[in-house]
Formats: structure tokens, C-alpha cells, sequence
């Protein structure tokens, strides 16, 4: 169920309790190259509601290609991902109706008020939001006074916020999060956390990268490593 | 017995057939040439009407002919590696490409040599010839785009898409430019006769022959070198005679 | 929140773009502006003969609008693949080749309309007859969707290139060339009283060709591009 073909220690501590949904990530033989060489092979793993792991590793291990891998923007060498018992690449849609990606960039326009952004970027993911689930959102988030303003005026932590404000509208069973806390102060790192919580409360699933330590209280944390 | 195709289809085995094929198509396309411009340029006769300078079209044929088919082929390799996710597929629309641009070339010139004389112009705005200027673009754009991409993989998937959508555009471009040369009654360059000497069509085939079979050879060299380059860090690569040294 | 069905994703899409592009009427304003700049060069080069500017008014026109739609494409996707919302796009719920197909139409919207708009202007100052103005506007308004959706391919395919827009106009312009002759061709009809109706026709069936085969091919694009 878990393994990785590095020497890196794996912590592996079963939830709570596993209920009986279908919803699952399977992962089975990964391979990626990355132009030339190598950067992992042979990476299996499953990942169930309520659980979140960690992918380690030093810069340049692929961590980033693997999570981008699991979007399905970049194809795999060997091996096979499944959602739910189907490939990724035969679910297409009804996969990315179900996941959500954060990635390095934050996915919002410069020109547009976090307001616009959000309602845009849920919009884009399925979800219509009208203007005041999208404020309650934003001001949840700590950007209250700062909604309609151009968010090219706001400073890095604050459209990181935005960015992570979808994860507040988000009706997706499976996060995939490249390094969320970026530029937060600790305050909001904190409200990340509690986020990731509830999420995995309410049986969804997380799979993360990250820099900074981060810990979700009264999880066990599975831990993948690619050196 | 059997040929097992696919065992070509990896770069490893293919590497050393096209090795052992090349001096053949060479020596035959060398020796094709050389009877098909005797034939061409002395033993055939002079066309009544255009004179000597008619013997041109030996060279400019062939080579439009091939310009047009190695495009198609190339298109088809690119085909195949978007399909397929064959390497060796998209390293074989990579080695047609400048030689299908060098043929589409020599036809360009070769047409404005023959236009000359006949027309007193170095160009002219036949249909075939425009064609065959779009073509070349198509060519260098292929060319062009895969040379701007870093990523290999990138780029064999970019520039075969490029190919594919090329190639179906082919046919309405060659439509569009014949409406608009009879629409502008504009000059064709046309074969006198309308049956050629038999000299003329030895020559002409002889020559078509021998630049299909220079075709071969020369991509052939280009895979090996592109397969070597790619294949670089390769154990196999590593145990190569010539790499040893 | 409400789910979002395929055509509510498009318009949004759509009205994304164009909103994007009221935000950003600089870039907007340059495109007609080098259109009209381009058309003045040429009386500028060949002399203001009236009889000589009146026949090479359809093409010196639709050669500048093939042009200006060459230069606008750089912008179809790149700011959108720099900040991040191109890969959000390509994981929305719903088909990429209908997206596509939204920012191609806002794309149109945006710069090849206002050209369409702006050619019976310029076609006066090449003492156009109004018979002729009315089928280079018809051409033109057949024509410079077909220049957008196959400019796309090659925008896509270009996406965070070094060599830009003129690598891509290499691309692009020798597919664009039937557009070229049948538009230049309709209004050549009309000048020496023969009916467009051919050559518009022409136009008609490029573009429900385009219409059918761009979006999904620039969607693949795209996809390649984002390995």
C-alpha cells in the first residue's frame, strides 16, 4: 500500500476509521522522467478518505513532477493512476471535478479584485458563487476591507490567501496542495491547518508538499519520500 | 521467415540496421544519378520548342515530386509518434524534414532557372511554384518550432502536431492557389508536348529513382546521428564501437 | 453554491476574457492601431495613384488585418500560462475544447471585430467601391474568426517560447493564405462585376471547418505544451 523506491523511512499509521466509499487514489508503478533523467520509478501507494500524506524530498527530486503527474498534466513513463478504480486518463473531467490543484502560481489575475477571482476561479471548478458567499469566504480568510481591490496591489501573502480561499468553496474530495504556505505569516498557517482538518474530517483526501512544517492536529501523517 | 518489424521500431536495433542500409541506397542513388543526368543532358533530344534549357526539369521534378511525398511521410512518422508515443517515429519526421526542405528548394530554384529563359523573369507566380514556396515554409516552420523547444519530448509532440495539422491544410492551400493563378490568368510553366521523348522519360525516371534512394540514404545518416544524440546517456550508446573509440 | 453546466462555464469563460480585456485596453487599442498604421505605409510606398491603390486595396487590407491578428494572438494564452489560471482551466469539470473555443470567441471579440469594423474606414481612403467595402466586410467578418481559431494552434503551440510572436507567425501565416485569396478574391469579383458569392461561400465552409476541428486541436496543443 505504501512504498517508495527510496531508503527514506516510511510512517505509515492507519485512520480512525475507513468507511466504505469508493473514493480512493491508487497509484501503481510510477515512473517519471523529466527530459533526460530519471526521477522516480516504481512509486505505489493508496491513499483513502480522511488521510493526507506528505511527499519528501530534496529539491529537484520530482516532488513537483509527481503532484503535477497526479493532475495528469504530465504523462507518466510507466505505471498507472486511478481514481476510483478508473485511470485518470479515461475519467478526464469527471476526475477533475473531484480534485483540486494548487500549484507554485496562484492562479489569479493581477487586473481582477480577489472578489472576481474567487467567483471566477470557483466558476471555473463547477461552483457558482454569489457575491456574498464569496465575501464570507474572502473575509474568513483575513482579506476583509481588501475584497474588491485589484489584487495586484496586494502583497504576496495576501494572494496566497486568495488563492487558498477556493479551498474554503471547494466541493473536491482531493487536494493536491505544491507548497500552500508560501509566504504566510503564522497566523494564517495556522488557519490553513485547521482547514486541511475539516477537510479530512469530512473524509477528504490530501496530498501536499512543503517547506514549512505543517501539522494537522490529531492526524497521523503518511509520509512519501523520493530522493 | 518472419520479419519482426517491431523489433526495428526501438532505437537500439533500428540503429544498427540503418547502419548496414545506408551504403547501398548511397552507392545505388549515386549511381542512378549519374546515368539519369547522361541521359538527361546528352542523350536525350532537344524539345522543339523550349531548346536545351527545357533539361532542367530533370532536377526540378524529381525534386518536386519528393518535396511533396516527404512532407506526407514526414506527417504520417508524426502521426505515428503522437499515436504510438514511439521515439523513433517522431527522431524520423525530424530527419526528413531538412531534406524535404532542401528538395523544395532545389524545385524552387530549378523552376526559376527554367523560368528564366522561358519567361525573361527569375520568378514567376505559377500556381505549382507558389505551392511549392508554401510548402518550404511549411517545412522551415516545422524545422523552426522544434529547434525553439528545449524539452525533447516537447518538442517531437509540438512540431508533429504542427506537421499533421500542415499536412491537411495542404490540400486547401494547393486549392486556393490554383483558383486564385487561373483567377489572375497568371503564367503556368508548362511541358510542351503531350508526349515526351522516350529518352526523356528514362531520364526523368532515373532521376526520380536516384533522389528517392539519396533521400533514404541521407535521412537514414540523420536518424543514426539524432538516435545518438538522444540516446546519449544510454548504456548502449556507451558500448558503441565509435563511441568507445 | 450551484453546479455549472458546460455553457455557463463557456460564458464565463467569455465574459472572463472580456473583462480582462476592459482592464487592459492598452493592448486592445495597439492592435487596431498597427492595423491602421499598416494600411497607410503602403500608399506611403507605392505612390498615391488612385487607380493603382484602388486595386490593391483588398489586398493590401487584408494582408495588414492578417498581420494584426498574427500579432494579437502572443496574448491568447500567455498571460494566462504565466500567473497559473491556463492549468486551472485545463482542470476544469468540463471539455477543454469548449473553453478554448470561449476565449477564442472573446480573442475575436477583441481584436478581430474592431478590425472588420475599422477596414470600410480605410477602404474609403482607397476610393473602394461601396459594393466592393460591403464584401470585404463580409469577408472579413467570415475570415477573421478562421484567422483567430488557426492562430490558436499556433499560439498553443508557442506557449513561454523564446522566439514569440514571430515564431508563431511563421507558423501560422502560411495556413492562414486560402483566407487570404478567397477574401482578396470576393472583392476582386465584385470590382469587375462578377458575383462573390463563390468565394464567399469558400470562406463560409473554411470557417464551419475551423469552427469543428480548431478547439479540440489547440486544446491538444495546449496539453503538449503543458508537459
Amino acid at each position: 500500500m505504501v512504498g517508495a523506491h527510496s531508503a527514506c523511512a516510511i510512517v505509515y499509521n492507519p485512520p480512525l476509521f475507513i468507511l466504505d466509499v469508493p473514493f480512493m487514489l491508487e497509484v501503481s508503478n510510477l515512473a517519471c522522467s523529466r527530459g533526460d533523467h530519471r526521477l522516480f520509478s516504481g512509486l505505489s501507494f493508496t491513499l483513502h478518505p480522511g488521510q493526507i500524506m506528505q511527499v519528501q524530498g530534496a529539491n529537484g527530486s520530482g516532488k513537483t513532477s509527481l503532484l503535477r503527474t497526479l493532475c495528469g498534466f504530465l504523462m507518466p513513463d510507466e505505471g498507472v493512476i486511478a481514481w476510483r478504480g478508473e485511470n485518470i486518463r479515461d475519467l478526464d473531467e469527471d476526475f477533475h471535478a473531484e480534485m483540486l490543484y494548487l500549484g507554485h502560481l496562484n492562479a489569479i489575475k493581477d487586473e481582477l479584485s480577489a472578489l472576481e477571482n474567487l467567483r471566477i476561479s470557483a466558476g471555473l471548478s463547477g461552483i457558482e458563487l454569489d457575491e456574498k458567499e464569496a465575501i464570507t469566504a474572502l473575509r474568513r480568510m483575513g482579506l476583509r476591507g481588501r475584497e474588491r481591490l485589484p489584487t495586484k496591489v496586494l502583497s504576496q501573502g495576501q494572494r496566497r490567501r486568495v488563492a487558498l480561499a477556493r479551498l474554503l468553496v471547494s466541493d473536491a474530495r482531493l487536494w493536491i496542495l505544491d507548497e500552500p504556505l508560501t509566504a504566510l505569516d503564522v497566523g494564517a498557517v495556522a488557519q490553513i491547518q485547521e482547514l486541511i482538518a475539516e477537510h479530512l474530517a469530512q473524509q477528504g483526501m490530501v496530498i501536499f508538499t512543503t517547506h514549512q512544517p505543517l501539522q494537522v492536529a490529531g492526524m497521523e501523517m503518511r509520509s512519501l519520500c523520493l530522493s | 521467415m518472419a520479419i519482426n518489424w517491431f523489433k526495428y521500431s526501438a532505437p537500439t536495433t533500428f540503429y544498427g540496421l540503418a547502419g548496414k542500409l545506408i551504403p547501398w541506397f548511397a552507392v545505388s542513388a549515386a549511381l542512378l544519378l549519374a546515368v539519369g543526368l547522361y541521359i538527361g543532358f546528352v542523350v536525350a533530344p532537344a524539345d522543339y520548342q523550349q531548346g536545351e534549357f527545357y533539361r532542367i526539369i530533370f532536377i526540378h521534378v524529381p525534386a518536386s515530386i519528393l518535396s511533396m511525398f516527404l512532407y506526407l511521410i514526414l506527417a504520417g512518422y508524426a502521426a505515428l509518434g503522437l499515436i504510438f508515443n514511439t521515439r523513433l517515429s517522431a527522431m524520423m519526421a525530424s530527419a526528413i524534414a531538412p531534406t524535404g526542405a532542401l528538395f523544395a528548394f532545389i524545385s524552387l530554384w530549378t523552376g526559376a532557372l527554367w523560368g528564366k529563359p522561358m519567361w525573361g523573369a527569375w520568378w514567376v507566380w505559377d500556381a505549382r511554384l507558389t505551392s511549392e514556396l508554401i510548402l518550404l515554409f511549411l517545412y522551415l516552420g516545422f524545422i523552426a518550432l522544434h529547434a525553439s523547444i528545449d524539452d525533447p519530448r516537447r518538442a517531437d509532440r509540438a512540431s508533429a502536431l504542427l506537421a499533421i495539422v500542415g499536412s491537411v491544410n495542404v490540400p486547401i492551400i494547393y486549392f486556393s492557389v490554383q483558383w486564385w493563378n487561373t483567377l489572375h490568368q497568371g503564367s503556368t510553366i508548362k511541358f510542351s508536348g503531350t508526349s515526351m521523348h522516350v529518352a526523356m522519360q528514362q531520364a526523368m525516371f532515373t532521376v526520380l529513382a536516384a533522389c528517392w534512394l539519396y533521400a533514404i540514404a541521407i535521412v537514414l545518416t540523420r536518424v543514426r546521428s539524432i538516435i545518438l544524440e538522444r540516446e546519449r546517456h544510454t548504456q548502449w550508446i556507451s558500448e558503441l564501437p565509435e563511441v568507445k573509440g | 453554491m450551484k453546479k455549472s453546466s458546460l455553457p455557463a462555464l463557456v460564458m464565463l469563460v467569455i465574459r472572463r476574457d472580456l473583462l480582462l480585456a476592459m482592464r487592459r485596453r492598452a493592448d486592445v487599442l495597439t492592435t487596431l492601431i498597427f492595423f491602421v498604421m499598416v494600411v497607410s505605409l503602403f500608399p506611403l510606398g507605392v505612390g498615391p495613384e488612385m487607380n493603382m491603390l484602388r486595386k490593391m486595396s483588398a489586398g493590401v487590407l487584408w494582408v495588414a488585418a492578417l498581420l494584426s491578428s498574427m500579432l494579437s494572438l502572443g496574448r491568447l494564452f500567455s498571460a494566462d500560462y504565466l500567473d497559473g489560471t491556463l492549468e486551472q482551466m485545463m482542470l476544469a469539470p468540463q471539455s477543454l475544447s469548449m473553453l478554448v473555443l470561449g476565449k477564442i470567441i472573446a480573442h475575436w471579440m477583441v481584436s478581430g471585430l474592431p478590425l472588420v469594423l475599422m477596414a470600410p474606414v480605410l477602404g474609403v481612403q482607397f476610393d473602394m467601391s461601396a459594393q466592393a467595402l460591403g464584401v470585404l466586410i463580409i469577408g472579413l467578418l467570415l475570415g477573421t474568426p478562421i484567422l483567430s481559431m488557426v492562430g490558436a494552434i499556433g499560439a498553443a503551440l508557442t506557449l513561454g517560447l523564446r522566439g514569440g510572436g514571430v515564431l508563431l507567425s511563421l507558423l501560422v501565416l502560411p495556413l492562414c493564405i486560402p483566407v487570404l485569396i478567397f477574401g482578396t478574391g470576393a472583392v476582386e469579383a465584385v470590382s469587375t462585376g462578377l458575383s462573390a458569392a463563390s468565394h464567399l461561400s469558400l470562406l463560409g465552409a473554411l470557417l464551419m471547418l475551423a469552427l469543428v476541428s480548431t478547439p479540440w486541436v489547440t486544446a491538444q496543443a495546449l496539453r503538449i505544451s503543458m508537459e
